[in-house]
């Protein structure tokens, strides 16, 4: 029989969502930036995009400012422990605003958006509304709240990835999206109640305590744990839950491409770290893996899937975006080395990846916005000869190109580096892993290397002018990427020390 | 002094940044001045070098100062991994006698590869962008004594080796290019994460953490016991030197991972040729007796037999296949691996002489490699085409060329008088001596045999005799009615001109005088080469068992 609550319960509900609200200025400064942006649109009806984008520009970068105010107050659990401050989020919430920001340089140098018809008015509020989303994604640590702001993060993505709606892949992909997303994130939720069904609970850390205490039936955990899997997995573009990514990549304007490729994925991996170390139980101080071994195992295969997969697909592709996309399920693996560490220093490695593949991936992809800009076209036959006419952006694309297979002296051999010494520290055990990550990158090279080659090595077939110029923004922005990308290939401690500080958390509290 | 000469090219190549492409005299002399300074600062680490220092190792009391030279130690990155400690990687250059001779080979084949490159017309300003960057890995790889620097400087050789073959190379350039940086990839990878398992497994005595440091993983008393390379750990020290091995041996190029080489050479352009022949193989044996058998002694010692016999397949394939040639420049790039087949044969001679013939023999593979290439080079440029079936009689019409030929040719058959003799005397002095490879070395001599076969047939074909019926070039009378020859589409002198010659007269020089007194090289290298020997030892190593 439901009893209504007493007037002293509900006074002290209200007095936790007070009280919780100082600790959600964020969260509610980009909600309203996100309100801001509709109205901005309604009142001025900008003709020209600049006034939304410059409004999403100087929004995202106040809200550094409500982050950074949130340093001194880790270890909060808010709105009744479904919600988490700690220095993991934290890290995070940099993580998205940045990816952000560089979405939206992206959006304003692409003419393929600035030329639609209709104009940009609601994109640059969609964007906002993913930021939400992945910046929620990171902090949450219940299961409802999880699966609400992993659906925000979708049902924006979809929008996004079929805003060019006049053209037929971008639809495509959309519906694809929107198809796959719906079956995965159901399967999903039906994890979250067998999970539920098993413990009564829906906070991660109070699951983990009842699975410990109480023991559990390893097939029916094992059965959540792969339906839980297919959810993140999903979103992480790993095999074999990618098939939706190389479709979408392509049909997408290419700034969202970006922003689908780093920061959602990269939320995908908050939430599976999150998830991975608290929820699922784990003998650490020992080492031993039990009971959440079968974890490791589903993780090991996706990792390695994903690693081989994506590199040898991305061997036969002729389009940029699509070899970028499966470049980002190779990727993906690569990520999933260091989570399947299970460590400090596994995780550390993780972050910095996400980082190094921020920088190196979003100039990537800005390179062939300015191109598609150029040439109207994302095919890499199109890109003869354009390395010599274009001397900034293609010195720019090889740099990012020779990251993303991990050649110092790049941010993204870093990378590489720190995931590869996070499997060997732990001696022996993991050596195998090191050597298919190793090898797989030694193939990544033969098609990174097809786009400077058309660059560079081959002479266009139509007549090009000597030069060709391009916007004075984009140029500023890839020229930061590219010394951004080596600056942190050569001094890396600051970019290591930032990964260091959202660890600690793991160190303190959760273990 | 060593940042100034590694870094210099680099500033220089800021400096051609800034310069209009349209300004290409100025972007050459920017680098040519680049490489001059670079080659008086290897003169002035030359003069300044103690050869009474060893090197390889820390000195007895554990410090570098009775070891190494002009050290130049620095923190370049601590990173704090929680639990796991620091990360430290440092900034650390110096030299012995091992990297002193690879530092001047390298300093005097840049100068030589800058002179050449004056030819040169298509997109100069990035041709000598990338040109001073690789300039800078090959000279940093040779200083570097941290195994992170030393990983990083060769790796950033693959890039601007991949476009300077790519975009200025010949017709099937793509292919070489890819090849060659697959194939140097593939090897390096590997030895990447033997660089993590052995920062692992050393701790410096000095500060008790681990380090990168080459010169602390030298000494095996540094080795962590329980680690993943730690004394006891057999299997994983065996698999360590066989990747490093192989990382390196593709570098070499060993058989049978040389099947890039004469891709990359007969597509490459006469400079990147010259550097390819005269500094880059250089690194792999450079790296294997620097890095790859002081870590591993032991399985060093048990492999000795096996780099013999690979030293002796490379010597005799490299020749076999020369002899098959058509093309003078795939020639002398397969004579090319049959000189560093010595090379290998005297390393695996393991004692004093075997060593001081391999290093005394990269050295002159160097020059005399060098000046084969340039010299085909010269040929290619007046007649556009390295067939060796469309010349003949070359010697009477370019005389000053075909003197300067003898030299090189007769240098790289090993005749005595010039200095690829004595390095080939010492690597068989060595071999013969070594019980192990007595008769590996026998059969390698064999090598010789052949040598000079494919050297002095392709000699007489090219230059000896008569003009070919359908040679590429004419001849004319001219009034005094001697013959004159002809190339189509060659406006320039038809012998020698002087840029030419100063390219090739110093090389000569150095070769004809280091035949006759190899004392100045062999001076310097006496000391670290002893003490390499006594780190090889299987004396060592039973005192440490």
């Amino acid at each position: 029989m439901y009893e209504l609550p007493s007037g002293t319960e509900i006074q002290a509900v209200i007095t936790t969502l007070k009280s919780s609200a100082a600790y959600y200025l964020p969260e509610i400064y980009l909600s309203a930036l996100f309100l801001v942006l509709i109205l901005v649109d309604l009142i001025f009806r900008p003709k020209k995009h600049h006034l939304l984008s410059i409004t999403s520009l100087a929004g995202l970068a106040g809200s550094l400012w409500f982050i950074w105010q949130q340093h001194t107050m880790t270890g909060q659990e808010i709105f009744f422990g479904m919600y988490v401050i700690d220095e993991f989020a934290i890290f995070f919430k940099y993580f998205f605003v940045l990816s952000g920001i560089l979405t939206v340089f992206l959006s304003m140098s692409s003419d393929e958006l600035n030329n639609r018809a209709s104009g940009v008015g609601e994109y640059y509020v969609l964007v906002i509304g993913m930021v939400i989303g992945m910046v929620m994604m990171a902090s949450s640590t219940d299961l409802v709240m999880i699966f609400v702001s992993m659906e925000l993060v979708s049902f924006s993505a979809y929008v996004l990835t079929g805003y060019l709606k006049r053209e037929r892949r971008s639809t495509e992909a959309s519906l694809k999206y929107l198809v796959y997303g719906a079956v995965s994130s159901g399967l999903m939720i039906y994890g979250f109640s067998i999970l539920y069904g098993l413990t009564g609970e829906t906070n991660i850390s109070e699951i983990s305590t009842v699975l410990i205490a109480r023991g559990h039936d390893p097939v029916t955990l094992m059965i959540a744990s792969i339906m839980i899997l297919t959810g993140i997995g999903y979103k992480v573009g790993a095999v074999p839950f990618h098939f939706w990514s190389p479709d979408v990549y392509e049909g997408a304007p290419i700034p969202v491409t970006a922003l689908l490729s780093v920061a959602s994925k990269a939320a995908g991996f908050a939430l599976l770290i999150r998830f991975f170390y608290v929820a699922v139980p784990h003998g650490s101080e020992t080492g031993a893996f039990t009971p959440g071994s079968e974890w490791l195992m589903l993780l090991m295969i996706l990792s390695v899937a994903s690693m081989i997969y994506g590199n040898v697909v991305a061997l036969w592709q002729k389009n940029v975006k699509r070899l970028l996309a499966y470049s980002s399920i190779a990727h993906a693996g690569y990520i999933l080395l260091g989570i399947i560490v299970m460590d400090e220093l596994g995780t550390q490695a993780t972050l910095f990846y996400m980082l190094s593949y921020l920088f190196m991936n979003f100039g990537a992809f800005l390179v062939a916005v300015i191109i598609a800009n150029k040439t109207g076209s994302e095919n890499i036959e199109d890109y003869r000869g354009l390395g010599r006419r274009m001397p900034l952006t293609g010195a720019a694309m090889t740099v990012f190109l020779i990251s993303l297979v991990g050649l110092p002296p790049t941010v993204g051999f870093i990378g590489k580096l720190m995931i590869f010494s996070a499997l060997l520290a732990k001696g022996s055990v993991f050596v195998w892993l090191a050597l298919i990550g190793i090898l797989t990158s030694v193939i990544s090279l033969y098609y990174y290397m097809l786009i400077p080659l058309n660059m560079y090595l081959r002479e266009s077939k139509q007549p090009l002018p000597d030069t060709i110029k391009t916007g004075l923004l984009p140029r500023l922005v890839t020229a930061c990427l590219m010394l951004l990308t080596l600056y942190f290939g050569i001094f890396f401690t600051p970019l290591s020390d930032f990964a260091h500080f959202a660890v600690t958390v793991f160190g303190n509290q959760l273990y | 002094m060593l940042s100034l000469i590694v870094f210099l090219p680099i500033i220089a190549g800021l400096i051609i940044l800034a310069v209009p492409s349209s300004q290409k005299q100025i972007i050459r002399i920017v680098t040519l001045l680049a490489a001059l300074v670079q080659g008086a600062l290897a003169v002035l680490i030359w003069q300044g070098y103690d050869p009474s220092l060893p090197g390889i190792t820390a000195a007895v009391d554990g410090s570098l100062d009775g070891s190494f030279q002009f050290v130049e130690r620095l923190p370049w990155i601590t990173l704090d991994l929680g639990n796991f400690g620091t990360l430290n990687i440092e900034y650390f250059m110096g030299v012995d006698g091992l990297s002193i001779t690879m530092v001047i080979l390298t300093a005097l084949i840049s100068i030589i590869a800058v002179l050449s490159s004056w030819t040169i017309q298509k997109q100069v300003k990035g041709y000598f962008i990338l040109f001073n960057l690789l300039s800078t890995a090959m000279m940093g790889c040779f200083v570097a004594l941290d195994f992170f620097l030393f990983y990083v400087f060769w790796e950033l050789m693959l890039l601007p080796m991949y476009f300077l073959i790519g975009i200025w190379g010949g017709p099937n350039r793509e292919y070489a290019a890819i090849k060659f940086f697959l194939y140097t990839l593939f090897g390096s990878v590997f030895m990447l994460l033997v660089m993590i398992g052995l920062y692992f497994s050393v701790i410096d005595p000095a500060t008790g953490n681990h380090t990168f440091s080459i010169v602390a993983m030298a000494s095996q008393e540094n080795y962590l016991p329980g680690s993943i390379f730690g004394p006891e750990s057999v299997v994983w020290r065996y698999a360590a030197f066989i990747v490093l091995f192989i990382g390196f041996a593709i570098k070499v190029p060993m058989f049978p991972f040389h099947t890039w080489l004469p891709d990359a050479h007969v597509e490459a352009p006469t400079p990147i040729s010259v550097i390819l022949a005269g500094v880059l193989l250089k690194l792999g044996t450079y790296g294997m007796m620097r890095i790859n058998f002081p870590l591993f002694p032991e399985v060093f010692q048990a492999s000795l037999y096996v780099i013999a016999v690979f030293g002796a397949i490379n010597i005799l394939y490299g020749a076999f296949c020369a002899l098959a040639q058509s093309d003078l420049k795939k020639l002398v790039a397969y004579s090319s691996i049959s000189h560093m087949g010595y090379v290998l044969l005297g390393l695996a001679a393991n004692n004093t002489e075997g060593m001081t013939g391999a290093l005394y023999q990269m050295f002159n593979h160097g020059t005399i490699t060098a000046m084969l290439f340039l010299l085909v080079g010269v040929i290619y440029d007046r007649a556009h085409t390295r067939q060796i079936d469309k010349f003949g009689g070359l010697a009477s019409y370019m005389p000053v060329y075909a003197g300067i030929v003898t030299v090189a040719w007769f240098a790289s058959l090993g005749l005595p008088g010039l200095s690829g003799f004595i390095s080939e005397v010492f690597v068989f002095v060595g071999a013969f001596s070594s019980e192990n490879i007595r008769y590996v070395a026998i059969v390698s001599a064999l090598g010789i045999l052949f040598g000079a076969v494919y050297l002095l047939w392709s000699l007489q074909r090219v230059f000896l005799g008569k003009r070919r019926p359908d040679a590429v070039y004419e001849l004319h009378k001219d009034a005094d009615g001697n013959d004159q020859i002809h190339f189509h589409d060659w406006k320039g002198k038809n012998d020698l001109d002087g840029r030419e010659l100063a390219m090739l007269v110093p090389l000569a020089v150095i070769i004809i005088f280091l035949g006759i007194y190899p004392m100045p090289v062999l001076g310097m290298i006496t000391t670290s080469i002893n003490k390499l020997v006594e780190v090889l030892s299987p004396v060592v190593m039973t005192a440490l068992n």
